[in-house]
């Protein structure tokens, strides 16, 4: 029996045969969750990743399906006692879809996300398009007119935005602040500067106050993450090296505050051995900050915080923005059930799935209700989009941001 | 032979073409439980949502003549929910909600397709657990628990799942929806209730058991022990029990097991140690810190290396959780091995530690091991890799001679894990052609037409006078029957 997987880039089949088929990955799963089916569970989809490897089944668009509704969240990773690299399985398989599958379910509209947002300069022109399109009114028309009921994906993306910030310049040397701890990049992102310029700017802020030098090139693009986790290699190796050439070699870290992008810039070395010392070097913002005496005052609040599945699986970061969160006095954080449960953003997952996406939506948004919080942070511009969209569809009063947010409000209220 | 059309639509007809899996890929995914050695495909899977879509599910097959395999989470040890005859699967996953919790009475009624940590994580804010805790109770169901009436680590002072069975809604091989137990103790006529609990699907699907709840303990004091060999270990476990101790657990750990548990959930068990017990003492304060000293010194004085108590709540979930994951981090030595869950008399623990390191050498094989110590139930963990098919055939060799080691120390061949296809053939080491007969004849009682998780539990071979042969004998690619 000869391999359904073909050529160079085929998934490590000891790296398959790590899995013991225990299952203690399947509650940990949102569309095992959702769907309590085995071939829409990690155990399954490695199943089938082994039976292809095998010979056994083919590429097929069964096969494709139940690999596209991964939301490639990497909950199973956290939960696998053996440590199967869950993550990189899910993109080499992607990857031999693309080439050797059948062709995929979304073309159109997956060709239109890759063009639009890791390329920073559309994104930016198109949410222009779009601020206007809201400003004139436009939006209430196309609204009203049942439109978007015709295609369930701009229906997901017209939810899902709601106001679009003007752009904030943020200059290429913030210096430190008092003793230099070091001398920091920053990653601006695709998403997070378009839509969340304050995030930038206040991690900038903060990390200077913590004592870092941050540099913020102004050329650099995407980090490839969103083409990684769609099996599109090529498209994502090239991003991957000319974002590490667009920064400085002395720099101590290379600064992210989306977790998506962390997570696939400290893997860089997986598949690009000559970006490897780059990737050793990238820190989530809270990494640093956890580390560092900041000057905060009180806010009152009542938050709870979300972990973003790249922050928390993809990256094992847990801990630190809780620890941060809870410095800040007069906050009181309030733990949220199935806090690492996906949300289901997952990049433009909920652009092609918007009805699994939906239903972890669902489940997100109740858990949220019940911690009565004011205040939902979460460390990555996607889950932002998503949580938020979800609540002001449901009218509910709760606030989305970013925990860095959180603290530079904080700042602001010690200077007061 | 394939499902008729007629009989697959009729079967949409019950549970909505979003409760069928019948893709080739989809039905793949179901041809094996944790024990990947045994695979067989159903021919359909079935995923209901009720108790009343169960009835009918299997009068439709009863009709037909298809065999049924019911399954869990598929985390079985002992290839119990996998279809080597084909047929229809019924996942009974969908089927986890909890119907009624009856604290005052200390009782609650679940779907069996609930997970079994789910149980208690829905009573531990109001001081219940369910006590019955597999290493695979985070993912595992109470359904499955009762069909294979598993054991786990607390069971050494709680019991095993049929001492916290207190009635079972099951619907039979006949298709009758029947109540055995309830929530009063002690109820007249036969205890049918502990036939049920353990017959792995042979006489039927359980839908909903009604458990024994019970309350936390006031205190609880875990105690890591290590030593420099696992004889020392072995005969520390012994003089505890002499004692007249009865912790809640009393667990040990190999050096191999120790290292990939290490690598995975980092419990922090001592590196150099060749054996690790793990201590629970729970009950009253009082008698809880004294036993927990009488235990420590035993230890020490058993040649321990280091004996320390978990500080707080967090060291003790992690010291469990590295535990209770233990055969899933297997992956990290070997990618496929033969686990054993024979059971020797206490006192032989030493003896058969001795006798497996000799026969691990003999057939060079390497063995982990993690087991409860404390009930003397063995899960020794013969590594091989598959793609090796003498690596394979010494590995089988080593597990035949361990489990008649056992045997002829005074055990059995299972503990907890159940019988399943793997342990079938092992029965009649245990029992008479007389005691065979008897339960081939009791399993008739619940499933005449034999179609209840066919070739399961029982051996299927005819040499013990009154044969079972299940109803459409199909043996799949790659099966091991």
């Amino acid at each position: 029996m000869t391999s359904a997987f073909r050529g160079a880039g085929a998934p490590d089949v000891d790296e398959i045969r790590k899995c013991v088929h225990c299952g203690i990955c399947l509650p940990a799963c949102p569309t095992y969750r959702v769907l309590g089916e085995e071939m829409d569970s990690p155990r399954g989809r490695i199943y089938l990743m082994r039976a292809a490897a095998e010979g056994r089944v083919e590429l097929s668009e069964t096969f494709q399906r139940h690999l596209d509704l991964c939301l490639g969240c990497r909950a199973c990773e956290t939960a696998c006692p053996s440590g199967v690299r869950f993550g990189s399985l899910l993109e080499a398989t992607r990857a031999q879809l693309r080439r050797h599958g059948p062709p995929p379910k979304h073309r159109l509209l997956e060709a239109f996300a890759f063009a639009l947002f890791p390329e920073p300069a559309r994104l930016g022109a198109a949410l222009a398009a779009f601020r206007l399109y809201r400003a004139s009114g436009l939006r209430a028309l196309v609204r009203a007119t049942g439109l978007l009921r015709l295609a369930p994906a701009l229906g997901a993306m017209d939810a899902l935005l709601d106001e679009v910030p003007r752009p904030v310049p943020l200059p290429e040397l913030v210096p430190a602040h008092g003793r230099v701890q070091g001398r920091v990049g920053l990653l601006t992102g695709c998403v997070q500067r378009q839509l969340y310029p304050q995030v930038n700017r206040d991690t900038a802020r903060l990390l200077a106050l913590a004592g870092y030098e941050v540099v913020i090139p102004r050329a650099q693009g995407c980090c490839g993450a969103l083409e990684l986790h769609a099996g599109r290699v090529d498209a994502y190796s090239a991003r991957a090296r000319a974002l590490a050439a667009a920064f400085p070699d002395d720099l101590d870290f290379v600064v992210t505050n989306a977790a998506g992008c962390g997570s696939a810039m400290k893997e860089y070395g997986h598949g690009l051995p000559e970006i490897a010392s780059f990737g050793g070097r990238v820190r989530d913002v809270m990494e640093l900050l956890a580390g560092a005496e900041l000057p905060l005052g009180r806010i009152d609040l009542t938050v709870t915080y979300h972990d973003a599945c790249h922050l928390a699986h993809g990256q094992r970061v847990r801990q630190e923005p809780r620890e941060l969160l809870r410095r800040i006095p007069g906050l009181k954080l309030v733990e949220l059930a199935d806090s690492d449960l996906c949300c289901g953003s997952a990049g433009v997952y909920n652009l092609l799935e918007p009805g699994m996406a939906g239903e972890l939506l669902e489940l997100k948004i109740a858990r949220i209700v019940e911690t009565g919080a004011q205040v939902v942070a979460a460390a990555n511009p996607g889950c932002l989009l998503q949580i938020a969209g979800g609540c002001r569809q449901r009218g509910l009063d709760v606030t989305l941001v970013h925990p860095v947010e959180l603290l530079a409000r904080a700042v602001d209220a010690h200077t007061r | 032979m394939p499902l008729s059309r007629t009989f697959l639509a009729d079967l949409e007809r019950l549970v909505g073409a979003g409760g069928l899996v019948r893709s080739h890929e989809g039905r793949l995914v179901y041809e094996s439980d944790m024990h990947t050695f045994y695979r067989g495909a159903p021919d359909v899977v079935a995923l209901p949502i009720r108790t009343d879509q169960v009835v009918a599910i299997v009068r439709l097959c009863r009709a037909e003549h298809v065999p049924i395999v019911p399954r869990g989470s598929g985390t079985g040890l002992i290839g119990g929910a996998m279809a080597p005859h084909g047929g229809v699967m019924i996942g009974m996953n969908r089927m986890d909600q909890i119907l009624e919790l009856d604290l005052p009475n200390r009782c609650a009624t679940v779907q069996s397709g609930l997970i079994n940590l789910s149980l208690t994580r829905a009573v531990a804010n109001r001081g219940y657990f369910f006590a019955p805790d597999p290493s695979s109770q985070m993912v595992s169901s109470i359904g499955g628990n009762v069909a294979t009436n598993a054991g786990g680590p607390h069971c050494l002072k709680y019991g095993i799942t049929t001492n916290h069975v207190l009635g079972l809604e099951l619907v039979t091989g006949t298709g009758e929806l029947v109540r055995l137990g309830g929530k009063v103790a002690d109820r007249p006529g036969y205890d049918l209730t502990g036939v049920a609990v353990g017959s792995e699907g042979t006489f039927g699907i359980v839908t909903a058991v009604t458990v024994r709840l019970l309350h936390a303990p006031e205190a609880v004091r875990t105690i890591l022990a290590s030593f420099a060999a696992i004889e020392d270990a072995s005969e520390a476990v012994s003089a505890i029990i002499a004692a007249g101790m009865i912790p809640a657990a009393l667990e040990m750990l190999d050096e191999m097991m120790i290292r990939a548990i290490n690598e995975g959930s980092g419990a922090g068990y001592p590196k150099d140690a060749a054996a690790v017990l793990l201590i629970e003492l729970d009950g009253p304060v009082g008698e809880v810190m004294a036993q927990g000293q009488r235990a420590a010194q035993i230890c020490w004085e058993r040649g321990a290396l280091e004996v320390r108590v978990a500080r707080d709540d967090v060291e003790r979930a992690l010291l469990w959780k590295g535990r209770k994951e233990a055969a899933g981090a297997v992956g990290r030595l070997a990618p496929t091995y033969l686990l054993q869950d024979a059971v020797v008399p206490r006192s032989k623990l030493p003896a058969i530690m001795r006798e497996m390191i000799a026969i691990g050498a003999r057939h060079r094989v390497r063995i982990a091991n993690v087991f409860h110590a404390g009930d003397g139930n063995l899960h020794p963990l013969i590594l091989y890799d598959d793609r090796d098919p003498e690596e394979l055939e010494r590995a089988k060799a080593a597990n035949e001679e361990l489990l008649h080691a056992c045997i002829t120390m005074g055990g059995t061949v299972t503990g907890e894990h159940g019988v399943g296809l793997d342990k079938a053939k092992n029965l009649p080491l245990q029992y008479a052609d007389a005691d065979l007969n008897f339960m081939y004849r009791l399993r008739r009682a619940f499933d005449p037409d034999a179609m209840m998780n066919p070739g399961k539990l029982l051996p299927s071979h005819p040499a013990c006078g009154e044969g079972f042969r299940p109803a459409r004998p199909r043996v799949p690619e790659g099966a091991w029957i």
